[in-house]
């Protein structure tokens, strides 16, 4: 479960104050909210990319406010993929494992795993320079999913895909979500995806968080 | 001191997009493109003059004899060996300056910036001056006493260093302002410590930009010629470097082997050039030298 508190966050001249939401384990969140609105800001101060004003940021009972994000166990995709050229796909997926040092018999059988589970075994040999946009977020989603994190936090994953390919991601989250179980922070300002895969979705509008009704 | 907001730049591998000349061209359109290509023509023709010129000069015999020559062997022995440890130490200083500049924000950090241009800046005769009056100081003659700069071989290592790491500091800054931090950031959240994010990550996507650092470190160090004569002077078979070696055979009217040298420099500096534009010129300067 995800607990924010009173939630106080600034980068630069732009602040948000006073945010408080809950979800619950096992949903698949959308925040939703317009451009320039903090929704960023917000999942980089979930993640500890950015530093926690005051407030409080609670996970599964466990206080992370003030934890580094290597030791908040989410997994975070960003809107741009943000994939290391230097890597293949299969160091991608072993990235966060080899960081754990996961003994190299456990890293090959969970990337065979997460390359099965997100079709990436063709590619694992891939670099991303070679890689369409679909290609690249599926490697970003299974990077972030390899240390089978109790939260995973996307930043419009899809926004820059073509409709056909946001169709088939939509599909792979939708499918990750009912088989991990992981509770999912999917930012977005697109309700058609918001329609089709959140269990709960919140509105970020001028600095509050509040709870907007499902589809039908 | 707080992580700098991050910014979406171009990934390193990204060029700059090339102008292709419209279908039909008016007749401004040619009289544009002829102006700006006799311009640019007229300089790469006095460029290409001199090299020639100096090429014509010269014959094999007299490059020949240049190389034959044991002051001249231990000038181009001491030129690279100088250069190259320069190029290492600038590159060693450049890359965390450089990281530091780009994604932080701390008190005094533009007094910082500006400190950093003084050696591009200043004439390189004041470097030289200023670093023999450093080592007349108190403390710089208490390190003397144990270990010899001036006047000898790390006072031209050091002479060259002053400046070329100034160059390399630039390029590393403008290689680390390309690189996107969110690449940095999403490897923090896989379980990186900041240490871990900089080695794993970071400098992998850094790579190309201190290859170009330590070129041009290299090359400036190789055409340096004001900060040795003063802080180490121009002792032959003990500081002598290639620009001493024009200089020094100028001095006694020995053209001949004076132009063989500079030759020798030229093409050293061909082929630093083209490793440059090779490994990635794209990741250089964020100003002009």
């Amino acid at each position: 479960m995800i607990e924010v508190r009173q939630l106080h966050l600034r980068t630069g001249s732009f602040s948000l104050a006073d945010l408080s939401f809950t979800v619950a384990t096992g949903t698949y969140a959308v925040l939703m909210g317009r451009t320039g609105s903090g929704k960023t800001t917000l999942l980089e101060g979930l993640c500890g990319l950015r530093r926690v004003q005051s407030g409080s940021i609670r996970l599964h009972g466990r206080d992370i406010t003030h934890l580094p994000p290597a030791s908040r166990g989410i997994g975070f995709v960003p809107q741009e993929a943000a994939l290391f050229p230097h890597l293949t796909v299969a160091e991608h997926l072993a990235f966060a494992l080899r960081v754990r040092r996961w003994t190299e018999d456990a890293i090959r059988l969970r990337v065979a795993e997460v390359a099965d589970s997100l079709r990436l075994t063709p590619l694992l040999e891939r670099r991303p320079q070679g890689l369409s946009g679909g290609e690249s977020q599926r490697v970003a989603l299974g990077r972030a999913l390899s240390f089978r994190p109790e939260i995973l936090c996307l930043d419009e994953p899809l926004s820059a895909l073509d409709d056909t390919t946001r169709e088939e991601i939509c599909s792979v989250l939708a499918s990750i979500h009912q088989t991990s179980g992981v509770t999912v922070l999917h930012i977005t300002h697109n309700r058609r995806e918001a329609d089709r895969l959140a269990s709960q979705v919140l509105h970020l509008h001028q600095g509050s968080v509040t709870q907007a009704p499902l589809a039908s | 001191m707080t992580p700098a907001s991050p910014r979406i730049a171009p990934p390193p591998s990204a060029r700059a997009p090339v102008a292709t000349p419209p279908p039909n061209p008016t007749r401004a359109d040619r009289v544009f493109l002829a102006g700006i290509a006799l311009l640019g023509g007229c300089y790469l023709l006095v460029l290409l003059a001199m090299l020639v010129a100096d090429a014509a000069y010269t014959s094999p015999a007299h490059l020949w004899a240049a190389l034959r020559s044991p002051e001249i062997r231990y000038s181009i022995h001491l030129s690279f060996l100088s250069c190259t440890l320069t190029a290492v130490l600038s590159v060693w200083v450049a890359v965390p300056i450089g990281y530091l500049l780009s994604r932080y924000r701390f008190p005094g950090r533009a007094l910082v910036d500006a400190i950093l241009d003084i050696p591009i800046v200043l004439p390189p005769l004041v470097i030289g001056l200023s670093l023999l009056i450093l080592f007349q100081t108190a403390p710089g003659r208490a390190l003397e006493r144990w270990f010899p700069i001036t006047y000898a071989i790390p006072s031209v290592i050091l002479a060259q260093f002053m400046v070329a790491c100034a160059f390399a500091v630039r390029t590393m800054r403008a290689t680390f302002d390309h690189i996107s931090t969110r690449p940095e950031h999403v490897a923090l959240t896989l379980g990186c410590s900041r240490p871990q994010a900089f080695w794993w990550v970071v400098l992998p996507e850094a790579r190309r930009g201190i290859l170009t650092a330590g070129t041009l470190a290299w090359a400036r160090a190789l055409g340096e010629f004001g900060p040795i004569l003063i802080f180490s002077g121009a002792t032959r078979l003990k500081t002598e470097v290639l620009p001493t070696t024009v200089f020094l055979e100028l001095s006694v009217g020995n053209l001949e082997a004076a132009v063989a040298v500079s030759l020798l420099m030229v093409s050293a500096a061909v082929a630093v050039l083209l490793l440059i534009r090779t490994f990635g010129a794209q990741e250089s300067l964020g100003r002009p030298l």
